[in-house]
């Protein structure tokens, strides 16, 4: 197997192009654990970890656009206040040593259903920026993911970075179901993004479909029910009928970790809570 | 060889440093899997896919084709016995024509890289013709059914309480896969560096399989990571060294994570009848029960596993009438056998459950019941012994029931169900109280010629009097070897004590399960100890020692121990045996089946998102008499890990196996507890020593995971009102 260690952004979109069936390694948290299952045999491995870029994090107007490379401990300690909900999935990943490594592009990269990055980027309408040699391009992410462990990733692009609206006063929550308190894979996750500002509402669903996905409809529903002139407490039919109409964009099935019915039920009741945090946190 | 610390006088009672500790954490012990010699091969082993198929033909051209490897063997290249197992030879080395459990291994391969071992197996052609798989275990053939009646069968009561109860199958867990070296000797034989819990069985059971004479298979203890039972059978063992005969090279095997899962037995998952009738003022009258074990595909111990279910499948109690069967089948799931609590902790669950409802139909607490029917020294067993040591049921209970309660959890997420995932900022949480106490026999039973030999040597070395004690006793973490350092220190007054290695160039020890090895072990090195000093004392005609004076009768100073010692060293072999048990009446269950009866209680503190079904355990509150603490940190250590793997049945480890086939074998979904799983731990140790024991010690590993599993649960039911019959507990369970 080669091992291809480009050391500028550059360098490696040729070798991406170059070598189609090269894997891109960042933290290698996932491309490891196959490789040691023998579930990928690839000719080339292609090492992200020495193109600085990737690591870096800045702002752009009024978004923040996170390399691919930013592991999940950096997003918790430096991002925590710019990024609460994308901060809170990263408290919940693996062990202190999979965060010092695991990155969000790597997240994306896995494009895995359970991928607990996820679901707080959909919530808050990010963008997936993959770079080729034939040039850059923007996804929404909600539109990255094409099914179980697929993406729209070309096979001669990288992921470059994520682009975001810091909350900047949005109220952000995640939530994840586990059937013990840590280092444990979401039987199904819920992340909310409330904005004031713009009075949109964004949710984004994990491990409960084939994909990560929002609830369009309970998106809707919740924009038109909140009182955000008032701000007053958020009635309970109103909540109940958010965390329905979440249970309901959630396509589950039964497997080792939890049933379908179940995930459905785990979601309405962190849909109804999430909530409460949310708008309650709005400054 | 292992020199224990010996600036300090660190004798039995005192707590001196393991010297395996500071490598483990540091991680630089030598695990079995560590093994390396120049030459060797890497074995691999080819297994089954599937739970139940017949074998019409095994094709080895292409993995033999494969550069690299070097031998490919299936059954036909089995020299002697074809069959192995610990009480039934029933275990094909290699399948013999057919599988009957998914895993199971059919063809071994030694190549000269771990890779091209793997691959070369992936290479071997095996024509199956599956077959449907018997997985339901009372559609399956019965292989021990222990009855144990006493009193009257048709007793009736006022108050009567039934339930079934179900266990699901949990694995022992251990993070140091199987794994070991078999060096091919000069003399035909082998040399066979393994991790194991007892090396005289493996020992019997390899030379029979390689058709050699014992003395030509010598076996010593590599490190070993963790046991927990499941190192009582055979793993890689014969297959090692199998491939390092034939090739005439030393061959390693270690088993991966996922292949560690087929690789050991498991606990037998078990269903439970009970009906409990009690008067109305609370006295037990009768206990009927049914257990019905999944043994899997073949025997292991299973056959012991539903003697302990039926001899101990009332609790701690005063039973005047017990009617109890525990039944074991064969199926084609898995193999089930030893694990910690071994069939002790499957009855608990559902006896305790059980004296749970009666509480309730009675108007009592949990604890009163308990108490009321506490048994006592001098109580007599359903098998009509007579507990005829200590036994403080009620005063473990009431210790238990006397801690504090913990406060209430702070907001904070990691004290919280779901921990740091974020789940609740205090909706839904409710907290729960539960408690439950168990029993557990203590080394070998119903018969069985239990013992343990030891040599120790007192001599100079540079001058100084130094002790070295030698058994092939499996030190598996537990602490063993510096509980014989100690034991050698306190009975021969000398503070340099070394403990050899184990192997097989000294006696058997029997087996690190069973919670026996301090005690039995243990017992043979004070033994061998006392020998070598009444050796000592002949020598130079004294009548004691004394630090290191030797003293006639009358107390004079007769010798130094060091002029004794210097006509030469003073060696000597013993070989310790407890008391002797009995077998069990096959219709009746009655006889002295037991040495030792060991108890334990819990009082567990959770927290529950009753909504999402997410369970925090906030405390637990332990009370345990080991008799006499021989290395104190070691029993708390113990008592903590043993709760700790109670914990984990109770919420959430399980082998899922559905139609005969394994759905999680990994750590990602075969979940065990973490640090923020795992809650402070008050633990309570009482000395009550027992007149019968070396030391009056009482054996420590496996009480902790008996009661601690039914505690939790009855805290969890107190928490939410729901039955929750089955463990381990789902979210789904508690929100249905
Ligand atoms: C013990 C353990 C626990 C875990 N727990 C969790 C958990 O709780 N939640 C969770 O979501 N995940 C978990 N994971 C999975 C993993 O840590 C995450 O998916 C992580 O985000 C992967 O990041 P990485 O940098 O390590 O990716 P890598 O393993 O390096 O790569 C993952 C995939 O992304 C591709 N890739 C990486 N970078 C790029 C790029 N710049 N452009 C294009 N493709 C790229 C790779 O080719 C590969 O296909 C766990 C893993 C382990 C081993």
């Amino acid at each position: 197997m080669d091992f291809l260690q480009p050391s500028t952004w550059d360098e490696a979109l040729a070798a991406r192009a170059a070598h189609p069936g090269a894997v891109p390694i960042a933290g290698g948290t996932d491309v490891m654990v196959e490789l040691n299952f023998d579930r990928r045999r690839p000719p080339a491995l292609l090492d992200l970890t020495r193109v600085t870029p990737l690591t870096e994090w800045g702002t752009d107007g009024d978004l923040l656009r996170v390399g691919s490379g930013v592991p999940y401990r950096r997003i918790i300690e430096e991002l925590g206040d710019r990024l609460p909900g994308l901060a809170m999935a990263a408290r919940t990943v693996g062990s202190p040593q999979i965060r010092n490594r695991g990155t969000v592009g790597g997240n994306l990269g896995s494009a895995s259903p359970a991928g607990d990055a996820h679901p707080p980027l959909l919530a808050a309408g990010a963008e997936v920026e993959l770079a080729s040699v034939r040039g850059v391009r923007r996804v929404p992410v909600r539109e990255f993911f094409t099914g179980p462990k697929r993406s729209v990733l070309a096979p001669d692009e990288l992921i470059a970075a994520v682009w975001v609206r810091p909350s900047a006063g949005a109220g952000e929550q995640f939530a994840k179901i586990g059937t013990r308190n840590a280092m444990v894979i979401a039987v199904c996750s819920f992340a909310l993004a409330l904005d004031p500002a713009r009075r949109t509402v964004g949710t984004g669903i994990g491990s409960a479909a084939p994909t990560p996905l929002r609830a369009t409809a309970a998106e809707e529903f919740l924009a038109g029910a909140l009182d955000w002139d008032s701000r007053g407490a958020v009635p309970p039919d109103v909540a109940a009928e958010f965390g329905r109409l979440v249970a309901s964009a959630a396509a589950p099935i039964d497997d080792v970790r939890g049933t379908a019915a179940y995930r459905r039920h785990a979601l309405s009741v962190l849909a109804r809570r999430t909530l409460t945090w949310a708008w309650g946190g709005l400054p | 060889m292992t020199t224990v610390d010996a600036s300090v006088r660190a004798g039995i009672g005192t707590s001196p440093r393991r010297p395996d500790g500071t490598l483990k954490v540091k991680g630089e012990f030598a695990f079995s899997s560590d093994l390396w010699h120049e030459d060797m091969l890497w074995g691999a082993t080819l297994r089954s896919p599937y739970p139940r198929a017949r074998i019409r033909g095994i094709d080895l051209t292409a993995a033999l084709a494969l550069p690299g490897v070097h031998a490919v063997l299936t059954q036909r290249d089995v020299p002697g016995a074809k069959r192995y197992g610990l009480e039934i030879v029933d275990q094909p080395v290699l399948a013999i024509d057919e599988v009957r459990y998914q895993g199971e291994p059919v063809a071994i391969v030694a190549a000269d890289h771990p890779e091209t071992a793997r691959r070369a197996a992936g290479h071997i052609a095996v024509d199956y013709l599956e077959l449907p798989p018997v997985t339901d275990p009372e559609a399956g053939e019965l292989l021990r059914r222990v009855p144990v009646r006493t009193g009257d069968p048709h007793a009736t009561a006022d108050v009567v309480v039934t339930g079934e109860y179900q266990v699901g199958m949990q694995d022992q867990a251990f993070l140091g896969p199987e794994s070991g070296l078999a060096v091919p000797a000069e003399d035909g034989g082998v040399d066979l560096y393994v991790a194991t819990q007892w090396l005289h069985v493996d020992r019997k059971q390899v030379a029979a399989c390689l058709g050699l004479p014992e003395e030509k298979v010598r076996l010593s203890l590599a490190g070993v990571g963790g046991a927990f039972g499941a190192r009582e059978d055979l793993s890689m063992q014969v297959h090692a060294s199998l491939l390092a005969l034939h090739t005439r090279r030393p061959v390693k095997m270690v088993y991966g994570r996922e292949e560690s899962f087929y690789g050991h037995v498991h606990r037998h998952p078990a269903t439970l009848r009970y009906e409990h009738g009690a008067t109305r003022a609370g006295d037990l009258v009768y206990v009927r029960a049914r257990i019905v074990l999944d043994g899997g595909a073949y025997a292991s111990s299973s056959t012991a596993v539903a003697a302990n279910a039926a001899t101990l499948g009332v609790g701690p109690y005063e039973v005047p009438n017990v009617d109890m069967e525990a039944s074991v089948y064969y199926t084609n799931n898995p193999p089930c056998g030893a694990m910690r609590g071994f069939g002790a902790v499957q009855a608990c669950f559902a006896y305790e459950s059980q004296m749970d409802k009666l509480a309730a139909a009675l108007g009592m607490t949990p604890v009163e019941v308990r108490i009321r029917n506490a048994m006592t020294a001098g109580s007599r067993m359903p098998t009509g012994q007579v507990v005829d040591g200590p036994a403080p049921v009620a005063a473990l209970l009431a210790r238990v029931r006397a801690r504090p309660a913990p406060p209430p959890s702070t907001l904070d997420s990691r004290e919280l169900p779901g921990g740091v995932s974020n789940t609740t900022h205090g909706e839904g949480v409710v907290r729960g109280v539960g408690y439950a106490i168990g029993i557990k026999n203590v080394a070998f039973s119903e018969g069985f010629d239990d013992y343990s030999t030891a040599r120790v040597r007192l001599e100079l070395i540079a001058g100084e009097p130094a002790v070295l004690v030698h058994t092939a006793a499996a030190e598996v973490g537990q602490g063993l070897v510096t509980v014989q350092a100690q034991i050698a220190r306190t009975e021969l007054g000398v503070e340099r004590v070394t403990v050899a290695t184990a192997d097989t160039s000294v006696g058997s020890a029997g087996s690190s399960s069973a919670s026996r090895q301090t005690y039995v072990t243990g017992g043979a090195v004070r033994a061998a100890c006392q020998a070598v000093r009444a050796t000592l004392l002949a020598r130079v005609g004294g009548a004691d020692l004394m630090g290191d004076k030797i003293v006639n009768a009358a107390g004079m100073v007769v010798a130094d121990l060091a002029e004794a010692l210097g006509d030469g060293p003073v060696e000597e072999t013993v070989r310790w045996r407890h008391r002797p048990t009995y077998p069990i009446d096959p219709e009746t269950g009655q006889g002295d089946a037991h040495v030792q009866y060991a108890f334990a209680a819990h009082r567990a503190t959770v927290d529950v998102d009753v909504e999402l079904g997410l369970v925090k355990v906030v405390e637990i509150a332990t009370a345990q008499d080991v008799g006499k603490a021989v290395n104190p940190l070691a029993v708390v250590g113990q008592i903590q890990g043993g709760t700790a793997q109670g914990l984990g049945l109770a919420l959430m480890e399980e082998v899922q196996v559905v139609d005969g086939v394994v759905r999680n074998p990994s750590f990602t979904d075969y979940l065990i507890p973490t640090i923020l799983d795992v809650p402070p731990m008050a633990v309570d140790v009482l000395e009550m020593a027992d007149p019968h024991a070396p030391y009056g010690l009482r054996g420590v590993g496996e009480p902790p995971t008996i009661s601690s599993t039914p505690a939790i649960v009855a805290a969890v039911r107190a928490a939410t009102g729901k039955a929750l019959g089955r463990v381990p507990i789902r979210p789904e369970h508690i929100t249905a």
